[in-house]
């Protein structure tokens, strides 16, 4: 199918890192049913290391193809550049996502920068809350 | 690689016939029919031929068919006839239904915007409604009920006959969407008091871009189109000639074999039905018995229709989904969520309408092929995950 790059499918169609980290050092979940995507991501966390990361995902072949990716960009990465990652990195790694599909990248960023946080939270490290997404209250569902 | 094409609402398969029927109208007998000559006479042969054909099925006569672009191009302009007419008598109010097809959907937004109330009722959960509803929609102000004759997503077939009894009764003219319904079921507008009825070629093997509008005799249509005087001055440009033969030619097929299809695809859909039900968590769309002979709808849970789509496109299936991903909005199917269906479960949909060419084998073979994407992605779904852990409970249970 034309809609999705090669890369993409082969995201899709071969997803890496599927799966659950029993006992994770951080698990972060983004988006909603009602809106036809879900991504949790695991991660597992040592000295600062990213040293194992699953993700599992309810969504469309591109959200699918975005989490699979993701993880490849952070795994054993130290976790400041795991929070440098942006959603433009995540969709250029793809060779790109159609326009109305963009938002998938973005959730994949979203749902690793929670996990980030939720590793801060039950370690009780200091962190700059305005730099992880307000989950909360975010307009992105609502607002297509 | 295989492909077992099973979207045939979306659109079939050119027949052979229809395909040689209408080359002769490109090589040879391409004049205009407007035209005096042999050569455009010949093709006006032809457009009178056709316009018989069809209106011979719907047991209308010539004069009360147009042919048009397609079924949306013949929804537009039935609806907006007849709120032409309902404005030139005061009357602004039109009946339709949840789940009607955009093409009817959005014109009537566009009546509203034009300060037309519209009522549309609501669908049960087995996607139908019933005359009674469309009686007591019906205001004195009413001048059009419009519903369709069989749905596009969920293949269930309306009370067209009784809803058409209540119109005439109450002097309202009734308009139906037949386009998922011509060709594969029987239809009579005399014995249905059908005023209106749209339908289009591609739908029934024909070619694509080419329809029609059925008009009852007193009902005067408004061209959407300005122009020459073809159709009577109702639809102007030249007729496209290949496009209407094969339409006429593809009517004629589907009628001859319609008795013996409609078994075989019952057969073929009952089959693909029993399979799928075994799926756990899973919910067919729509009534089971009042449904178009090859039409399938699915709810899986705890999966999204895109990724379904495209794995089983990967097998070699050729299928659709109402998921949202599928239609570039947030918003599953109106369809679906007309039915009751919430979205979580809406996005999770799969159809698969069938033809005569698909196979037994084909369908044994989808069966295992739905079974094995649906549990591969329930298993890499965080949803799923919490209803299996009973942290979440099953909708569909």
């Amino acid at each position: 199918m034309a809609l999705y790059s090669e890369k993409v499918m082969d995201h899709f169609r071969n997803p890496r890192n599927v799966g659950v980290i029993e006992n994770a050092d951080g698990v972060g979940e983004v988006g909603n049913a009602k809106c036809g995507d879900i991504m949790k991501i695991y991660l597992k966390i040592e000295n600062d290391l990213i040293v194992d990361v699953k993700f599992e995902t309810f969504g469309c072949g591109s959200a699918i193809a975005s989490s699979s990716m993701a993880t490849e960009l952070i795994k054993g990465k130290p976790l400041s550049e795991a929070l440098a990652l942006t959603n433009k990195a995540v969709a250029e790694a793809l060779d790109g996502l159609p326009n109305h599909k963009l938002h998938c990248s973005v959730l994949a960023e979203e749902a690793i920068k929670k996990a980030i946080q939720d590793y801060y939270e039950k370690n009780g490290i200091e962190y700059d809350e305005t730099k992880f997404p307000d989950c909360e209250n975010c307009s992105h569902c609502s607002s297509h | 690689m295989r492909r077992i094409y099973l979207d045939n609402a979306a659109t079939t398969k050119t027949s052979k016939t229809v395909i040689k029927a209408t080359l002769p109208y490109m090589e040879e007998i391409y004049g205009n029919p407007s035209s005096l000559h042999s050569a455009g006479q010949k093709a006006a042969e032809a457009l009178a031929n056709a316009r018989n054909t069809v209106a011979a099925y719907l047991d209308a006569s010539e004069r009360e068919i147009t042919f048009t672009s397609g079924g949306s191009e013949a929804d537009n302009q039935a609806i907006l006839s007849a709120a032409a007419i309902g404005v030139r008598k005061g009357k602004k109010h039109v009946v339709s239904t949840a789940f009607e097809h955009h093409a009817v959907l959005h014109t009537l937004e566009k009546l509203k915007k034009q300060g037309f109330e519209v009522t549309l009722l609501p669908v049960s959960e087995n996607g139908l409604i019933t005359a009674k509803q469309v009686e007591n929609a019906i205001r004195p102000d009413t001048c059009l009920v419009t519903v369709m004759y069989a749905n596009n997503e969920i293949g269930t077939i309306q009370p067209i006959a009784e809803i058409g009894a209540v119109c005439r009764e109450k002097g309202v003219i009734f308009h139906t969407d037949a386009v998922q319904a011509v060709g594969h079921l029987p239809i009579d507008v005399q014995r249905e008091n059908i005023d209106m009825l749209s339908l289009s070629a591609h739908k029934f093997h024909g070619p694509k871009g080419v329809g029609a509008l059925y008009v009852r005799k007193g009902i005067p249509l408004t061209g959407l189109i300005e122009g020459g005087a073809q159709e009577r001055g109702k639809r102007a440009g030249t007729e496209n000639i290949p496009a209407i033969v094969g339409m006429a030619v593809a009517l004629e097929e589907a009628c001859k074999n319609r008795a013996k299809s409609s078994e075989k695809l019952k057969k073929l859909r009952d089959m693909l039905i029993d399979g799928l039900s075994k799926i756990p968590h899973s919910v067919l769309n729509g009534d089971r018995e009042k449904r178009l002979p090859a039409n399938v709808s699915f709810c899986f849970e705890g999966i999204e229709g895109e990724s379904l789509l495209l794995l089983l496109d990967d097998k070699g299936i050729c299928a659709s989904s109402g998921s949202a991903c599928t239609s570039g909005s947030l918003d599953p199917s109106h369809v679906l969520l007309a039915i009751g269906r919430v979205h979580d479960i809406a996005h999770g949909s799969l159809r698969l309408t069938l033809s005569e060419e698909n196979t037994e084998e084909e369908i044994e073979y989808t069966i295992e092929a739905v079974k094995e994407v649906v549990a591969y992605l329930r298993g890499m779904s965080p949803i799923w995950r919490d209803l299996m852990n009973g942290k979440k409970e099953f909708i569909i249970k």
